[in-house]
C-alpha cells in the first residue's frame, strides 16, 4: 500500500486530501495528521468582536470534513525526516510516506514580541486570529467606554492581510452605531511604507482610512509593548500610548518544520513558486499558510494551489516533473462596514484592478469598489466553503487569475510592490 | 562635489532609488548613496551592507529586515539604529540589490 501524507488539515490540507482521495485509486492510503478535532472556519473571526455569535456555524468536526477514504489521526508532528521518509508523532508514532504534503499553517507568536503576552494577561492587549482571542475582544468591546484603539501590525507575512484593516473599517461602523464614534480614536500601525501591500488597492484603503477618520501610523516596526504604562514602542523608539490593543502579532510556521531543519528565518517552508514542491525535496510538496511562498496567506489561495496541488502530485507520482502552474492567485472580499464590502483579485504579477467578477460586465461582484453585493457574497461564502471548497467539488472561479472583466487601463507596467521595513 | 561626482559615476536607478543593476555596486558607490540620504558608514553598517550582498548572491533574493536581524550578526534594535525607519529597505539600497519583497 502506497502512502499520502498530509500533514495539516485546515483549509489546504483538507482540500488537497479529499481531491486527491478522488484521483487515486485503493492502492493508494491518504492519511492527515491534525492535533486539534474541530475545523475553524477562520473568516468569520473578523465578525465575533463585534458582536456575532455564530461560532456553533463556525466550527465542524474535523471527521466530518475529511471524505470517509482519508484516514485522519488526531495528534502533533514532532519532525520530518526526508531522507528516510517518515514523520515522527508526538505520541513517539513513526509513519512513513511516499509523498508527503506539508499544509500545517502559520502559528500567531505573541512570545516573540516581549509585553505582549503582558498585555494580554492585563487584559488590554488582543488579537481576533484565534477563536479564543476574538471571543474575548467581543467582550472587551462590548465594555469599551472610549479612548484610543491601536490595531497593530506587528511584521509581515500575516494570514489574512487585508483583515486589520476590514476590523478598524468595522470598529468604525460599530462605535458609530453605538452613538460613540467621537469617543474612540482608532489607529491602524503597520510596518508597511502604506496602508496595503499593492500601490492601486493601497491608495483605495488609505481613501477609505481618512474617511472614516483612522489614523494610519506607517513604517511602524513593533518592537515591544509596555503593558504596566500601555505604551506600544517601535524598534526606531517611536511610542503609541492605546487604551485597548488588537495586535496581529508576527506569524511563524509549525515548530517541527524548524525542527526538522527545513523552514526559513520564521519555519516558513521554502516552496518553488509556480509546482508547489518544496525546495530541494522531490517527494515533499507544500501549501497554504505553511509556505514562504509571496502568495497572500489566505483560504483563497489554499484553494487555488490545491488545484495545482492535486496535478502536480498526480505528474510526481507518475514519475514525472511537476508542472509550473500555480500563479500566485489571491481573491478577497473586504469588509468596509454598513453592510459592503470590496473585493480584489490579484496574483504574483498583476495587482487588484477595478473591473466585475467573475464574469465580465456582469459581476455580481465589483473589483475594488464597495458595494452590498459584495457584502452578501462574503457571507454566502461560509456555505461555499464547508459544501464546496472543503470536499474539493469544482466550483466555477479559475485557479489561474483572470483578466476577463478587469479594467486594464489601471494596470501598472511593472507590478512593483511595496514593502514592509 | 564635482570630483566627487566623477570619482563614482551613478549607475541606472529604478523610481525608488535601487539600482537596476547589482552587479554595477562598489563600496565607494555605498559611500555615495549614503552621503545622499545623510548617513556615514562605519564598520557596522558595512558588516550589514556585507551580509545583504552575500545573501542575494546566495538566495536570488533580497533578505527581510528578519533575516538580517537573524544571520548578520546585527539585532533588530542595532538595524534600526544604524538604518533608520526601514532598515530592510535602506540597506538593499545602500548594498545595490532590490527591494526586498514582502508577502502579501
Amino acid at each position: 500500500m502506497k502512502q499520502l501524507l498530509v500533514l495539516g488539515a485546515g483549509s489546504g490540507g483538507t482540500m488537497v486530501a479529499n481531491r486527491m482521495r478522488r484521483r487515486l485509486g485503493a492502492d493508494w492510503m491518504i492519511t492527515v495528521v491534525d492535533p486539534a478535532a474541530l475545523h475553524l472556519y477562520q473568516p468569520g473571526l473578523l465578525f465575533l468582536p463585534f458582536g456575532a455569535n455564530d461560532e456553533a456555524a463556525m466550527l465542524r468536526p474535523r471527521r466530518r470534513t475529511l471524505s470517509s477514504g482519508v484516514a485522519w489521526i488526531e495528534g502533533g508532528v514532532t519532525a520530518v525526516d526526508p531522507l528516510h521518509r517518515s514523520v515522527k508523532l508526538h505520541d513517539g508514532q513513526n509513519l512513513t510516506y511516499d509523498f508527503l504534503v506539508v499544509a500545517s499553517g502559520a502559528r500567531l507568536r505573541f512570545d516573540m514580541t516581549p509585553g505582549l503576552d503582558d498585555g494580554r494577561a492585563r487584559g488590554d492587549v488582543h488579537d481576533f486570529y484565534s477563536l479564543e482571542g476574538a471571543q474575548a475582544l467581543r467582550t472587551a468591546l462590548a465594555g469599551f467606554g472610549g479612548g484610543r484603539l491601536v490595531v497593530n501590525v506587528v511584521e509581515m507575512p500575516i494570514k489574512c492581510p487585508v483583515a486589520p484593516l476590514e476590523f478598524l473599517f468595522l470598529a468604525d461602523a460599530f462605535f458609530t452605531r453605538r452613538g460613540m464614534r467621537d469617543k474612540v480614536e482608532l489607529v491602524y500601525a503597520t510596518p508597511l511604507d502604506s496602508a496595503f501591500t499593492r500601490p492601486l488597492c493601497a491608495k483605495h484603503m488609505q481613501h477609505l482610512l481618512a474617511q472614516k477618520g483612522i489614523a494610519l501610523e506607517r513604517e511602524f516596526a513593533a518592537g515591544e509593548v509596555d503593558a504596566e504604562h500601555k505604551l506600544l514602542r517601535s524598534y526606531d523608539q517611536r511610542e503609541l500610548a492605546y487604551d485597548l490593543l488588537v495586535s496581529i502579532p508576527t506569524h511563524s510556521g509549525a515548530a517541527f518544520v524548524e525542527d526538522s531543519g527545513l523552514g526559513n528565518e520564521l519555519a516558513f517552508l521554502p516552496t518553488h513558486k509556480q509546482t508547489l514542491q518544496v525546495e530541494g525535496q522531490e517527494r515533499l510538496f507544500a501549501l497554504g499558510d505553511a509556505t514562504a511562498l509571496p502568495s497572500s496567506k489566505a483560504g483563497s489561495v489554499a484553494h487555488f494551489q490545491a488545484e495545482v496541488l492535486e496535478t502536480n502530485l498526480l505528474e510526481a507520482i507518475a514519475g514525472r516533473a511537476p508542472k509550473p502552474e500555480f500563479d500566485g492567485h489571491a481573491n478577497c472580499f473586504v469588509e468596509t462596514g454598513h453592510g459592503k464590502a470590496m473585493l480584489i483579485d490579484f496574483n504574483y504579477d498583476v495587482d487588484p484592478l477595478p473591473g466585475r467578477y467573475p464574469i465580465a460586465g456582469l459581476g455580481p461582484f465589483s473589483l475594488l469598489s464597495e458595494s452590498r453585493m459584495n457584502h452578501l457574497g462574503k457571507l454566502a461564502f461560509r456555505w461555499l466553503y464547508w459544501n464546496g471548497l472543503l470536499p474539493g467539488r469544482p466550483i466555477p472561479v479559475s485557479a489561474r487569475l483572470s483578466m476577463s472583466g478587469k479594467r486594464l487601463e489601471f494596470a501598472s507596467p511593472s507590478a512593483s510592490q511595496t514593502q514592509g521595513s | 562635489m564635482v570630483s566627487e561626482a566623477v570619482a563614482t559615476p551613478m549607475p541606472t536607478r529604478d523610481v525608488d532609488g535601487f539600482l537596476c543593476d547589482s552587479a554595477q555596486w562598489t563600496p565607494a558607490l555605498a559611500e555615495a548613496l549614503a552621503r545622499e540620504v545623510g548617513m556615514t558608514l562605519t564598520p557596522e553598517h558595512w558588516q550589514v551592507l556585507t551580509f545583504c550582498r552575500e545573501d542575494f548572491a546566495r538566495q536570488g533574493v533580497s533578505p527581510g529586515v528578519r533575516r538580517v536581524a537573524q544571520l548578520s550578526g546585527i539585532d533588530m534594535k542595532a538595524l534600526y539604529r544604524l538604518f533608520p525607519k526601514g532598515p530592510g529597505k535602506l540597506a538593499a539600497k545602500l548594498a545595490g540589490i532590490p527591494k526586498p519583497k514582502s508577502c502579501l
